[in-house]
């Protein structure tokens, strides 16, 4: 058992019925998540998705979680008001069933990370976007299990593993390092 | 790099199948800019006068804006050009939606159609890989029916689909193109689409666009958002409700219709009913609205709510924006539920929601006036609303009468003959106009009708008010805070603007101050469909997040363009000379430039004369409305005037025309 600590929770409260489908949400995440940023943006690339499909009137905005190597047993499917989502609508996962939440080009798995910046933002940049309030912003304080934060190579790397297995990144990085120094 | 910009055009030859990408001259963007610009520089190059609009060799293109893609708000137009089959000049139709974006996403700035399919298809651009696909099985499809259906069969949610109906397939000269929430209605572009056997557009893109100076640019773009929410926050009073904000006018949010149904006239533009407006009627529409929309949506990357979901009972849902919620109703002299069951139909046809109400009134205007007979008629129904449903049917079909009155109220009535053309009596260059009939000249007005060469008012008016307010304190508390002026002198005109004595309509604004007023509207609107932005944010309300002062900024940040005020005027008045070139090269000349005759009561033709002359000159254009060679040189259009000299349309000596070439080209 870890160490007890505070942490601040960080949550995006989507009202998915303020939603006006515009995905402004989406231009910014990519805008912000950049090299450098701003200077190119591909909703492609957003770690938000609007999920729509405007004329059964369904517009959820989704934010990339966690990097799952393998799809879950079975999938659920959201009857809510008579309106009929997509498989998988309110997940996160960045997930072998699905092409969401993968750059387009890698296929790398993207991760919200919050906007995380230095000095840090007042608000995820999709949330000062949003000018409908469909995306809210809130923090509160919670005692949680200390824990080891892992880097974002690690889990890109972790991803690349599991598509190709550990030991063809080990023969490429090996590859790599003998043709920069020979 | 490209910035803003891909650099790449797609061009596809229908005829041979074949397909292009194209690398694009970027000497040409800074010049054009982009959007309308661009699309017009093709069309100068390479559709010559002589191709008539259902000819293989005329070019039909889907063109996005500078700064679409980008995270510009509301940078989301396409701009679709070509000859139009009605007016037989060029259209310039746009739209909202997400289509252009994507198409930048994909790779590309636009696509230009040439040729003909002898077999109906559809394009499916999905990144690098474009394809010309079989589309038998979608003919006769309603136009939001055949995006569905295409998502469907590419299995592709996020394809953006740009589609015709069953009025574009059968070439009605008033067909749209439909995508979503929004459609390119006017020109009849549409009827190219469908004369090419093109059934749709599908397109699907994740690569980036890049922009040239990130931190100067999002900086821009958050100014701009944060004057939205001022402006949302803060909406101007003295007008009505519909223009206090930004966006289109907000049809599908506002339920007070008092003004539009009052001031607008009903049927085939005939009647104004002044009373129409009760209480009764109020209750009984806002329960229309109420229980019809089901929310309120954007275009892409944009926070205003200027569309709406539509679902009413029994019909399958549709979205809708702006003025089609009346155009049916007060045509058809009903009420706001048939309004909105009838443009489900009329969306899914693809027609245009401003000529065709208009076109299916005129023709039951000549019925009851015994030119068009039963024998013209043969089956229609008695009721008021069936028989709109049924001129409807027909038209998109081209059935009997239908196929006259695909023509458009002007070509119909030239048809029918027996005094019809009286009848025909709302249209500039052809085309249909807003059914608007006022008392008093407006200067201003005027000259944008006239002269507006997208043939649409509310595609040349915005920036200044539409009428002078009362009071004079309310003028002064207007101009406080209106930095959007490109010059001091606008307020001054604004403030001393009266409704009655010296200074009131027609003879105030003065002339000098109307071309003034009207060259700072249309040169708003130029900017804005080279830049791809809509109006609705910048060119047509008043007070506007996009102006004059920042926009050289979005453009030398975004595109890495080096531009200025000066030379973003320039560049506007480059890509209007180029759409006006366009036209007079196929014979438009000033007897062409009038607004309806009965669009006002009062009409002071020296006044009118004079207005003309005046704003001819101040454009840099002779006494038919044809740039001179002086002006044309200054723009470095220098291969326009050598074209107009070789034709004879000027002459070396005199900017005058040697040649008479007839103003009204009736090739059928």
């Amino acid at each position: 058992m870890g160490e007890k600590e505070k942490k601040i929770v960080k949550t995006i409260k989507v009202d998915v019925d303020k939603c006006n489908g515009c995905r402004a949400c989406e231009v910014i995440c990519s805008a912000f998540h950049a090299q450098p940023k701003y200077s190119s943006n591909n909703p492609a690339r957003s770690r938000i998705r609007v999920i729509r499909d405007p004329l059964r009137d369904v517009y959820v905005p989704v934010y990339a979680g966690e990097y799952t190597p393998a799809e879950c047993m079975g999938r659920d499917k959201y009857v809510i008001d008579g309106k009929e989502y997509d498989e998988c609508a309110f997940c996160r996962a960045s997930c072998p069933s699905r092409d969401l939440f993968k750059e387009p080009d890698s296929g790398l798995p993207l991760k919200c990370d919050m906007c995380e910046d230095d000095p840090p933002l007042e608000e995820p940049m999709c949330v000062q976007w949003c000018l409908n309030d469909a995306l809210i912003y809130e923090e509160r304080e919670e005692e949680v299990e200390e824990e080891e934060p892992r880097e974002e190579m690690e889990i890109g790397l972790e991803a690349l593993a599991d598509k190709y297995g550990l030991e063809k990144i080990i023969e490429t990085v090996a590859r790599m390092s003998e043709s920069k120094n020979g | 790099m490209r910035y803003a910009e891909t650099g790449f055009n797609l061009e596809i030859d229908l005829s041979r199948g074949n397909i292009e990408r194209v690398e694009t001259d970027p000497r040409l963007t800074e010049l054009y800019l982009g959007g309308l610009g661009t699309n017009a520089k093709i069309l100068w190059d390479r559709v010559p006068p002589e191709v008539e609009p259902f000819s293989p060799d005329n070019l039909l293109i889907f063109g996005t804006g500078l700064l679409c893609g980008t995270p510009a708000t509301g940078a989301n137009r396409t701009i679709v050009t070509t000859i139009s089959p009605q007016t037989l000049l060029m259209a310039y139709s746009m739209m909202g939606g997400f289509w252009a974006p994507e198409l930048k996403y994909a790779g590309y700035d636009k696509v230009i159609i040439r040729g003909k399919s002898p077999d109906l298809v559809y394009l499916w651009i999905n990144n690098d890989k474009v394809e010309i696909r079989d589309a038998g099985h979608l003919q006769g499809k309603g136009a939001i029916e055949t995006a569905e259906l295409i998502q469907q069969e590419l299995k592709e949610p996020k394809a953006q689909v740009a589609a015709i109906g069953l009025a574009g397939e059968n070439r009605v000269y008033y067909a749209s193109i439909e995508q979503g929430r929004s459609s390119a209605s006017r020109g009849g572009i549409g009827a190219v689409m469908g004369d090419k056997g093109l059934k749709a557009i599908a397109v699907r893109g994740t690569k980036d666009i890049n922009i040239a100076k990130p931190v100067e640019y999002l900086e821009l773009c958050n100014e701009v958002l944060e004057y939205i929410k001022f402006r949302n926050e803060n909406p101007i009073p003295g007008v009505m409700p519909i223009l206090r904000g930004l966006g289109s006018p907000q049809e599908m949010a506002v339920n007070d219709e008092k003004w539009h149904t009052t001031n607008f006239m009903w049927g085939n533009s005939r009647t104004r009913r002044r009373d129409f407006w009760t209480e009764e009627v109020e209750k009984k529409w806002a329960e229309s609205m109420e229980n019809a929309r089901t929310r309120l949506i954007s275009c892409y990357n944009c926070p205003m709510k200027c569309g709406a979901t539509i679902s009413m009972p029994g019909i399958p849902t549709y979205m809708m924006k702006c003025f089609s919620k009346l155009t049916y109703t007060m045509a058809a002299y009903s009420d706001l539920d048939f309004g909105f069951r009838i443009a489900q139909r009329a969306t899914e046809y693809g027609v245009d929601a401003y000529s065709t109400p208009q076109v299916m009134a005129f023709a039951l205007e000549l019925y009851e006036n015994g030119i068009l007979t039963d024998d013209d008629m043969p089956g229609m129904p008695s009721d008021n609303e069936e028989r709109f449903y049924w001129l409807l049917d027909r038209i998109v079909r081209r059935e009997g009468i239908g196929d006259v009155l695909a023509n458009g109220t002007y070509w119909a009535a030239k048809e029918i003959g027996k005094g019809a053309e009286e009848y025909a009596h709302n249209t500039i260059k052809k085309h249909e106009q807003l059914p608007l009939k006022l008392g008093m000249l407006n200067p201003v007005y005027f000259l944008m009708y006239a002269t507006g060469e997208k043939i649409n008012i509310t595609q040349i008016e915005g920036q200044f008010p539409q009428a002078p307010y009362l009071k004079r304190e309310h003028r002064e508390a207007f101009v406080k805070d209106w930095f959007q002026v490109p010059d001091e002198k606008f307020k001054q005109y604004f403030l001393d603007w009266e409704f009655r004595g010296e200074h009131s309509n027609p003879y105030y604004p003065t002339v000098e101050m109307s071309c003034d007023i009207v060259d700072w509207q249309e040169r708003m609107h130029y900017i804005d469909d080279a830049l791809g932005v809509c109006a609705g944010l910048s060119s047509f309300p008043l007070k506007p997040p996009y102006h004059m002062h920042n926009y050289p900024s979005f453009i030398s940040s975004g595109a890495g363009i080096d531009i200025d005020e000066a030379g973003l005027t320039q560049a506007a008045r480059r890509n209007r000379d180029l759409v006006r070139a366009v036209n007079i090269r196929r014979g438009m000349r000033r007897a062409d430039e009038k607004p309806p005759e009965d669009h006002w009561k009062r009409r002071f033709p020296e006044l009118e004369a004079k207005l003309l002359d005046e704003y001819y000159k101040f454009k840099g254009w002779n006494n038919q409305g044809i740039p001179t060679k002086e002006s044309l040189h200054e723009l470095g259009l220098d291969y326009v005037s050598e074209d107009f000299l070789q034709r004879g349309i000027l002459t070396d000596d005199e900017n005058t025309p040697s040649k008479e070439i007839p103003a009204e080209a009736e090739k059928r």
